[in-house]
């Protein structure tokens, strides 16, 4: 028996040794281009001098960029890609039953949270910071959900989502300081407001393929944006509009003079900003939950139902005589008016707004959250707008990294999951159970 | 007239820029059917390279003529070849993977690009805008007017313009009458073809990618030398307008980039010229939307045909 392991043990050395060489050769490549990656951009920066742009040598951070990327692909090389079929597989059976408690608790977990977030304000560790926190990170969850319907539900590439929340805000500010209305009667305006905007965007643009489309919603989203900034008369330009009114809990406003007919006078207790702030997390706490309920139920819905289509073929789709221009419009229009709701209810948050709030990254971070969470998982778009705000918040020192780190988790997600981490497909219609089905297994079609 | 002229000069200076940039969308779109979204963030850094090594040669204005020819030829050359090392990292790191995976799995991967490719040049090169003193100067008086308007026609605008048109001939021999280029047709047409007759799909993509970013690294580099001011943000808006260059000549083509190119160029200046500056974005981006919708296949496209 010793005589014959002895030749496949030197053999399995003779392979391993052949394995690291090959690795470290390839790893040593990898250096190479990273190498020429960091030589220009690294290595010397550009900085202001006396009278012309000088520059600052910095070879240790190129030494250490070209080191890190010859260890990491070494790494990879020798302890991922050597085990690459079983050892993903293995990953993989790993999460399979992960997903399928999520599936299982899903039940329970929603409910949950929403308990837990209507419980926030009242946990004994909340303070002011946690409530704006936690106002953030409703905004972008409903956000999130919003673009779903577009992205997620329809499957159309939505680049421009922000200027819907631009239209939003600025249609909530504008009507309460020129009309004096108030928030509440804005609230819907500027959601229908938004909608129409999307209907007009949509009508023209919604015959095109998949990219074309979202170059068109990206030039759009420019367009509005470019609009705010050169409008000044209207839009105040690029000072933005200040002194948006706030809204008002049942007709009593937060004042700090408690005179009748404030909040702090209504209710005899003393004014504290605080109450604002618990009020204003209510108010988006419950419009995130009406944005979800209605997706879901929409989801349940003929239109719904064609939007899923849609999303899965587009040809096959039309071939039975679905409407695909009426269906991507309304697509377009809820999702559009979702965000125009969260757009007003931003202005009245924030009480100021410009067009700096709605640059091009803010769509790319609303799509980002919708891309990690999962395109289509409810659940997942709201785990994923709280990893990237509130992650981001926690740690605020690395503010300049946050994009990078977006841009990074964007583009290992469509490697790595592109269904995201959650992603699985229900089918809408069963014969007898319902099974969710692995999203690894559902091609999409060519629409 | 003269003021026409004038502008017309400028234009079709500022179309080459762009029909540069377009080539690598229009091509990109041609062989594997995505949009680069990441392609603008390219020209970017290529800009950015050159205007290191232009530090680095300490070039500047007073360089005698000779000298400052071979620097610049140089400079040129180190963008280029830098900036192609960037274009075949993103589409290894980004794109190959997800070769056969859903439809708008390319797009977001390219989108995540543009945005690391923005951040992490602003974190390495810091946010503030970079000058640079100008460095070819001179030009001709073309024209006069009687109110003493003269219409100038720069030595940068002479040499934009004829590079360009170099680029754009060697290009199309390339594309024409190479192997590789034969092979770059053949993927376009039908890439599990293409393999099948022995044409190496991945290198042929690859290459795509690395001259798309040459020519990027081109007009980066003009466009350091033209407006003498580069940030990192300047690709997002000249990626769209190229872009818009490529759909508008008819993505796919390589004569229609350029002559969307030139067009998307034109267009812009006179309408600066004539009309509003703030608004010169909006005008281009509104031809996108005007030409997407009544001419999908563009100026010299294909019309696109769905196969079930």
């Amino acid at each position: 028996m010793a005589e014959v392991a002895r030749p496949v043990e030197a053999g399995a050395q003779a392979a391993g040794a052949v394995r690291v060489a090959a690795a470290a050769k390839d790893a040593l490549l990898a250096a190479l281009v990273a190498g020429f990656l960091a030589v220009p951009i690294l290595a010397y920066r550009t900085i202001d001098g006396q009278t012309s742009l000088e520059l600052v040598e910095r070879w240790p951070l190129v030494a250490l960029a070209v080191g890190s990327v010859f260890a990491g692909r070494l790494l990879l090389n020798l302890y991922w890609s050597a085990e690459h079929v079983p050892g993903a597989g293995a990953f993989a059976a790993g999460l399979a039953p992960l997903r399928f408690a999520l599936g299982g608790l899903g039940r329970y977990l929603g409910p949950i949270v929403v308990a837990l977030a209507f419980a926030l304000p009242f946990m004994p560790f909340s303070n002011r910071y946690i409530m704006d926190l936690g106002i953030l990170v409703l905004t972008y969850v409903m956000l999130g959900w919003g673009l779903n319907v577009v992205v997620g539900l329809a499957g159309l590439l939505d680049l421009g989502y922000v200027a819907f929340y631009a239209v939003g805000a600025y249609s909530y500010a504008l009507l309460s300081q020129h009309l004096g209305l108030s928030f509440w009667i804005c609230l819907p305006l500027a959601g229908i407001l938004a909608a129409f905007w999307g209907i007009l965007l949509g009508f023209p643009v919604l015959r095109l393929r998949g990219d074309y489309l979202a170059i068109v919603t990206l030039a759009f989203g420019e367009i509005i944006r470019i609009i705010l900034v050169n409008w000044q008369p209207v839009t105040g330009g690029p000072n933005g509009l200040s002194g948006i009114s706030r809204p008002s809990f049942f007709g009593l406003e937060f004042k700090a003079d408690c005179e009748p007919g404030t909040f702090c006078g209504f209710f005899g207790v003393a004014h504290s900003p605080l109450y604002r702030i618990v009020f204003l997390y209510y108010i988006i706490l419950v419009l995130a939950l009406v944005t979800n309920f209605v997706t879901i139920r929409l989801r349940r819905l003929p239109v719904g139902r064609a939007w899923e289509a849609l999303r899965e073929d587009e040809v096959a789709c039309r071939s039975l005589g679905i409407n695909t221009v009426n269906t991507k419009l309304t697509a377009f229009a809820i999702g559009a008016m979702f965000a125009g709701i969260a757009g007003s209810f931003f202005a009245t948050k924030q009480g100021f707004i410009s067009p700096e709030s709605f640059v091009f990254m803010e769509s790319a971070i609303i799509l980002a959250i919708v891309v990690l969470g999962g395109m289509g998982s409810q659940m997942g778009i709201a785990a994923a707008a709280l990893a990237m705000t509130a992650g981001v918040e926690l740690f605020r020192e690395f503010e300049l990294y946050r994009m990078l780190v977006f841009g990074i988790a964007m583009v290992l997600m469509m490697i790595w999951r592109p269904r995201g981490l959650v992603g699985s497909r229900t089918p809408s219609i069963a014969l007898k159970d319902r099974k969710a089905i692995s999203s690894d297994l559902v091609k999409e079609g060519h629409g | 007239m003269e003021y026409f002229v004038q502008q017309l000069i400028n234009g079709v200076t500022l179309g080459s820029i762009y029909g540069l940039i377009a080539i690598g969308y229009t091509m990109v779109y041609g062989i594997i059917g995505m949009v680069n979204f990441a392609h603008g963030d390219v020209f970017m850094v290529g800009s950015f390279v050159a205007l290191i090594a232009i530090l680095l040669l300490g070039v500047t204005g007073a360089t005698p003529l000779l000298l400052l020819m071979l620097a610049l030829v140089l400079v040129l050359a180190a963008a280029m070849v830098l900036t192609s090392v960037w274009g075949w990292s993103i589409e290894r790191i980004a794109y190959r993977p997800l070769r056969g995976s859903f439809r708008l799995a390319p797009l977001i991967s390219a989108i995540g690009m543009s945005v690391i490719l923005v951040n992490l040049v602003q974190i390495i090169q810091g946010a503030r805008v970079k000058p640079l003193a100008p460095i070819i100067s001179g030009g001709y008086e073309i024209m006069e007017r009687a109110d003493g308007f003269v219409v100038n026609l720069s030595n940068i605008q002479i040499l934009i313009v004829l590079t360009t048109t170099a680029l754009m001939a060697v290009f199309t021999w390339l594309i024409a009458a190479t192997p590789l280029g034969r092979a770059q047709r053949a993927c376009e047409q039908d890439r599990t073809m293409a393999a099948l007759t022995g044409v190496n799909v991945d290198r042929t993509i690859s290459l795509t990618f690395v001259i798309g970013a040459a020519l990027a690294a081109v007009a980066g580099f003009f466009y350091l030398l033209y407006y003498g001011v580069i940030d990192f943000y300047i690709g997002f808006v000249a990626g769209i307008k190229a872009f818009t260059a490529a759909v508008l000549g008819g993505i796919g083509s390589l004569p229609g980039a350029m002559l969307g190119g030139l067009i998307i160029g034109l267009i812009e200046t006179f309408w600066s010229a004539y009309f509003t500056v703030e608004y010169k974005d909006v005008a281009a981006f509104s031809i996108l939307a005007v030409v997407l919708i009544f001419m999908p296949s563009g100026l010299l496209g294909r019309p696109e045909i769905e196969k079930v």
